[in-house]
């Protein structure tokens, strides 16, 4: 009897439960209610803002280890270097106030900026620097950085404000990996999960796939940062990003395609740059029938550029001739867009040439989290087959593109975009020289690593731009790849905000956005 | 208390052979060295890397490893987000769990009354409608009744906004608010197939000669139905609904997809394609547990149910 009234118990209790989950459907209106006005932020209600950033910050957020674009992309605000770049693309004093450089070029004596501290409240001082320099020439993962600060003889404390950077031979490219070394304070090894640097804003928190938080930097040692707090929330769904951004919850989304930009709401403005990044159909130079620069070339007549970005963002978006974005005024070559015009029956000539009178078949790899590149290649594999090439687009994970594509060179071809880590003609071109661990495409040519060469060891600027130019001209004529363009980068922001900057590198620049009244 | 120790030693194996399976499959789709150094490092820093992190090791090694510090109550720390594991897990669990809950709850509520209603005007009306409407349930998987839901309540009717999730430290109410349709489209295939075993269950009491002893004694058969038969007719249905649960957990991890809820399940998928194992192993683990702990909560649920049944 004893269990039966407790059995009695517990179904009352399984009812009661159910009717509390009928209480929670109740008040599911209200809830949704709360949702909605919470984000109405059509004004802000305080001085903050909302970025919606497509992918979270899942690496290291150390400032030598962090390799995500998108991670790179935010803490721009956080760290600084001695110098940093500006909008144009030039490099400003930053925590250094100036450099001088001695006669052979070979020393920098950079006297540094008083008063500067670091988020964490300590003091900059000359040994932080020294520190930041040894540490990011051990452990950072951007190897062109860390192959020119291993041609640092040493980096030495003058006196508690000026540091003497000794390097083994010229470097015209110096003051742009200066940039790259973020500066940390020598005494703390928290930076892989709570960054401290020097920048505008600090770091304040963030929770996994939901949001990361910034705040203004009060003791910043320039102009302040004009909003007091932005919040990062992350959509890593592209659906949910629209949601978001229809439903008016963001004030500022980077890295939209021209699709996704129609039809939103009038608080919004849109804004067209571009996303500094090389996108091309990427061949594998040591894989038949690639090896034969006749078949290279017949892609590239083959392939119609226009049609791409008619097809994939209406139009928009740069068209380019080698592995150089216009961003980088300097050594864009523009005449080289032209070098392959849409020829089919050339192609095909070409070919017949090469001794494929009747085509071939041959794979596109793509990276699938990419979209751009999917739809690239799906239209590449279209124009290829009008001059009987089948091309099928095999769509992977990004971690087996990276393993196998990339590290593997396992492949035929691929479409990706590869951008410059710095500001240096050297972090797009270097690349492709015969020997570099870093090219995927084991393109070969003695020319070429030649020009790169005579660069890098001169350092008259007129000469070594003459010489990177003819560098991408061999790239071109050699049709190492069938360049196709700089994507278009469509940046929604609120109409009541100002200050967004492109940049010429992938960077989100947030000190100098406010509200306007 | 034999029982007890039976079961133990069951999950203990159950959950070694899991993990073990769970760690061998990452030696075959590759380790996260290459997407932790990206496009700017050269194929000797990968290497380098996975050197320095002892992927290199054989299998067996490499899981010891993770084996004895999980042992230790150490669950490792994250390779994308070098965060420790225990505390990423603990931050997302109670979302999924609330989820599940809320699903359990939904199906429970709608289940129980509509099957008792179904089996007593069975034949009836009422009765043809929710069969006919459990058909066309119970055969639409969870995911896509989400993607119906989000158009339908999200897009047409604006009743909740897809995407504007809150965590429940922000805002409770629109919290559970937010859940209420992604815990709906997980308990809708669920609730639809429990109301039909209630149904049938119940209808098979009623067959028994113990309820035509009950009308002999005067019983009308709405008394017959609760006074007797529906305790006998639980038991299946508390069964089914321990399997349930379980099935409700694999629901949410990919309607959390559908809802981009941050629960346990978006933390997996993208723990997997990142390559993060001790994330994924830590999921993996917290999964298992949570399915063996219900299934033991069944069966003590069952002897109360029906007091011939004693474990053992």
């Amino acid at each position: 009897m004893r269990t039966r009234t407790l059995a009695l118990f517990l179904s009352a209790a399984v009812m009661s439960t159910a009717l509390c989950g009928c209480g929670g459907q109740g008040t599911a209106g209200t809830g949704s209610d709360g949702a909605n006005t919470s984000q109405t932020g059509g004004e802000p209600p305080a001085n903050e803002l909302t970025v919606g950033i497509a992918q979270d910050l899942g690496d290291s957020l150390d400032p030598f280890t962090m390799t995500a674009a998108g991670t790179r992309e935010i803490l721009f605000n956080v760290y600084e270097g001695l110098y940093k770049p500006d909008a144009s693309g030039d490099f400003i004093p930053a925590l250094a106030e100036d450099c001088a450089i001695s006669e052979d070029a070979l020393t920098y004596t950079f006297t540094l900026r008083d008063g500067v501290q670091f988020h964490n409240g300590t003091a900059m001082d000359a040994e932080d620097v020294v520190y930041s320099f040894n540490t990011c020439a051990a452990t950072s993962v951007d190897s062109s950085l860390s192959a020119a600060l291993a041609d640092l003889v040493s980096a030495d404390v003058v006196d508690e404000r000026t540091v003497a950077v000794t390097l083994a031979a010229p470097n015209s490219d110096f003051l742009a990996y200066v940039s790259s070394v973020y500066v940390v304070p020598d005494d703390y090894d928290g930076q892989t999960t709570a960054p401290v640097g020097t920048g505008p804003f600090r770091f304040v928190s963030r929770s996994v796939q939901e949001n990361v938080i910034l705040e203004r930097f009060d003791r910043y040692w320039g102009e302040a940062a004009k909003v007091d707090k932005v919040t990062c929330k992350i959509y890593e769904d592209g659906n949910a990003l629209m949601t978001a951004l229809n439903g008016g919850a963001v004030d500022l989304v980077c890295h939209l395609t021209t699709s996704q930009v129609q039809g939103l709401g009038e608080q919004y403005q849109v804004l067209e740059g571009t996303m500094n990044l090389v996108q091309a159909l990427y061949l594998n130079n040591a894989a038949a029938p690639f090896d034969d620069v006749r078949v290279r070339q017949a892609l590239c007549y083959a392939v119609d550029v226009d049609a791409v970005l008619d097809l994939t963002a209406d139009g928009h978006g740069t068209k380019l001739g080698s592995s150089m974005y216009p961003a980088f005024t300097k050594y864009f070559d523009d005449s080289l867009t032209d070098l392959y015009p849409h020829d089919p029956e050339k192609a095909r000539a070409l070919l017949a040439e090469a001794g494929y009178p009747d085509g071939f078949s041959m794979t596109i790899t793509v990276p699938s989290n990419y979209t751009p590149h999917v739809d690239t290649a799906l239209v590449l594999a279209e124009q290829l087959a009008a001059v009987g090439i089948q091309a099928q687009v095999v769509e992977v994970e990004w971690n087996t593109w990276l393993t196998d594509v990339y590290q593997g060179r396992n492949f035929e071809t691929t479409v990706v975009g590869f951008d410059a880590a710095n500001l240096t003609a050297n972090a797009l071109l270097q690349r492709w020289t015969s020997g570099a661990g870093k090219n995927m495409i084991s393109f070969q040519s003695s020319e070429y690593d030649a020009l790169l060469e005579q660069a890098n060891a001169i350092t008259d600027d007129g000469d070594r731009t003459s010489l990177f130019r003819q560098a991408e001209r061999v790239l071109a004529e050699e049709a190492a790849n069938v360049y196709i363009q700089d994507l278009a980068d469509m940046v929604v922001i609120n109409k009541s905000l100002t200050g967004f900057q492109f940049y010429p590198l992938y960077v989100l620049d947030l000190s100098q956005i406010a509200w306007t009244a | 208390m034999k029982y007890l120790i039976k079961k133990l030693c069951t999950l203990i194996i159950t959950l070694f052979i899991l993990s073990l399976l769970a760690f061998s499959a990452f030696s075959i789709i590759g380790d996260p060295a290459a997407s932790m150094l990206g496009t700017n490092a050269t194929p000797e820093q990968v290497a380098q890397l996975r050197h320095e992190l002892g992927f290199d090791r054989p299998l067996l090694v490499q899981y010891g490893d993770w084996l004895s510090g999980f042992l230790r109550g150490d669950m490792g720390t994250s390779y994308s987000y070098s965060l420790p594991v225990s505390g990423m897990v603990l931050e997302k669990l109670p979302t999924t769990f609330v989820l599940t809950l809320m699903a359990l709850a939904l199906n429970v509520a709608a289940a129980i009354p509509l099957g008792i209603a179904a089996a007593r005007y069975a034949g009836g009306l009422f009765d043809r409608v929710v069969t006919v409407l459990n058909q066309v349930i119970m055969s639409i998987p969870p995911f896509f009744t989400g993607i119906l839901l989000t158009c339908l309540f999200g897009l047409v009717f604006r009743l909740f906004t897809p995407g504007a999730f809150v965590s429940y430290a922000e805002n409770p109410w629109g919290f559970l608010g937010y859940l209420f349709f992604p815990a709906l489209s997980i308990a809708a295939p669920r609730t639809a197939m429990t109301v039909k075993l209630l149904r049938s269950s119940i209808l098979e009491q009623l067959g028994q000669d113990y309820i035509r002893t009950a009308y002999s004694r005067g019983s009308s058969r709405t008394m017959a139905l609760w006074g007797h038969a529906l305790r006998n007719a639980l038991i299946p249905v508390i069964t089914f609904t321990a399997v349930s649960v379980a099935e409700m957990v694999a629901g949410s991890i990919v309607v959390e997809q559908v809802f981009s809820v941050p629960g346990i399940g978006r933390l997996l998928l993208a723990s997997i394609s990142s390559r993060d194992f001790p994330v994924v192993q830590a999921i993996v683990v917290i999964l298992a547990l949570w399915v063996a702990a219900v299934n033991l909560l069944a069966d003590v649920l069952y002897q109360y149910a029906d007091p011939r049944i004693r474990l053992s």
